[in-house]
């Protein structure tokens, strides 16, 4: 699985990104994170707002929405 | 609770969630309106019941002032902070967007600078959302009318100005930072500013949006509501601490009209004097309000303090810094010598017409 944390490096991505790093090693996924803040890259997945959750090049959360949703997006990610 | 049996499906799983939910708000609620009712005498018995203090020592005014404002301030923060989010829930920037495009200047800087307030945004969004922006073809002043409104007209601002003086003044403030946010808008439109974007924005290929988010059911507003009620509470709680308590000292120790001669009306310099010391400082509206709060009982006017709040949180350094990503520094300034106008114009205003 192919995780990407699109943030600009504000409080809010920084916790998408540590709760992302932390549920990945809590479920034992094979994953691989990558923290995306270039603004091009950013661009490129048509989102307006930061942070924003990409799995296998797919937007599947905008904005923090908490731990809890990102469980359930990375559950149903790697279920795939 | 009796559940009827009827003839359509059984109610669905989220309409009972959402059910719960409402159940759960309200009971908030009522917990909220109890909370709020009982924090005067709380205070009153600390100060001068426990610690036997006098009302009328400096110490005995600025701490019962203190125990009161707390809790009172950090109460209505959150039962506004909530509401306010909650309604946000029904805007995001991908639908303002939608809304401006196509719209002329003009009407458009309007529409921009009101959706401001209402869409949820949040500084470090700054980037992508401008770049968003102009790449769909809305104007360059339009989209600073936005980018204008937004951070000024805020919910902790709001609810914080509607806290500690009353809703009329936060509705002025918030007619305020429309204006400006138009003013700016329309002034930047105006000046034909597109060759001070960097240039590498206007060559970004924006992707497709694949993500529309399915319209959330009530129990997922409430949540999303409650869950940006604890992050932003949680953010500002210590500034409204560290604001109030220095409002105390000012309350409590200060002798009244002290600030007549040099913040009243007839101190016209003190307008601008009171943006340009705004506009390095950099806090948020939690910290800023109780001070300015305190030192409008001691005479200074509400122009002026209101032009003083609003050039702290319009014009930050970090905010600048980020937009350096998109604007050259020409724009920059710009942007900053245009708000900073438009703000010292309001604050003449407020002080004529009040």
């Amino acid at each position: 699985m192919d995780i990407k944390v699109l943030g600009a490096g504000c409080a809010a991505c920084r916790s998408m990104l540590s709760d992302v790093e932390r549920l990945v090693a809590q479920l034992k996924l094979d994953a691989r994170v990558e923290y995306v803040t270039d603004v091009e890259k950013i661009m490129s997945y048509g989102v307006m707002s930061v942070p924003v959750l990409v799995i296998d090049e797919q937007v599947v959360m905008i904005g923090h929405r908490g731990a809890k949703k990102i469980e359930a997006a990375l559950r149903a990610g790697s279920a795939v | 609770m009796q559940q009827t049996i009827s003839s359509q499906p059984a109610t669905s799983p989220a309409r009972k969630q959402d059910l719960k939910a409402f159940l759960m708000v309200g009971l908030a609620a009522i917990l909220w309106l109890a909370a709020y009712n009982v924090i005067q005498p709380f205070a009153n018995w600390l100060s001068y019941g426990l610690l036997g203090l006098s009302p009328a020592s400096h110490l005995g005014s600025s701490l019962a002032f203190f125990f009161y404002d707390v809790p009172k301030i950090i109460l209505l923060l959150g039962g506004m902070i909530f509401m306010i989010t909650l309604l946000r829930s029904f805007f995001s920037a991908e639908k303002t967007r939608a809304w401006l495009g196509g719209k002329r200047e003009g009407v458009g800087n309007v529409l921009a600078a009101a959706l401001g307030i209402i869409t949820p945004f949040c500084s470090c969004s700054a980037v992508p959302l401008f770049i968003g922006f102009v790449e769909s073809g809305i104007p360059l002043g339009v989209t600073f009318s936005f980018l204008i409104s937004a951070p000024v007209v805020n919910e902790v601002a709001l609810a914080m100005l509607f806290g500690m003086f009353s809703w009329k003044v936060a509705g002025l403030y918030m007619l305020a930072g429309v204006t400006i946010a138009v003013i700016g808008g329309v002034v930047i439109g105006r000046l034909k500013l597109e060759r001070y974007v960097e240039d590498f924005v206007w060559q970004i290929k924006v992707g497709k949006g694949g993500l529309l988010p399915d319209k959330p059911t009530w129990a997922q507003r409430f949540e999303i509501a409650w869950a940006s009620t604890k992050e932003i509470v949680g953010k500002v709680w210590l500034y409204v601490i560290v604001g109030i308590a220095i409002g105390a000292v000012i309350h409590g120790y200060v002798p009244e009209s002290a600030l007549v001669g040099i913040m009243g009306k007839d101190a016209w310099w003190s307008v601008p004097a009171a943006v340009i010391i705004g506009v390095p400082l950099y806090s948020n509206a939690a910290g800023v309000i109780p001070i300015v709060h305190a030192l409008m009982e001691k005479g200074a006017a509400l122009g002026t303090v209101l032009a003083f709040m609003m050039s702290v949180v319009a014009l930050s350094l970090p905010e600048m810094v980020i937009l350096r990503r998109v604007l050259k520094p020409q724009l920059i300034a710009i942007f900053i010598g245009v708000v900073a106008l438009a703000i010292i114009i309001i604050g003449y205003l407020f002080n004529l017409v009040l």
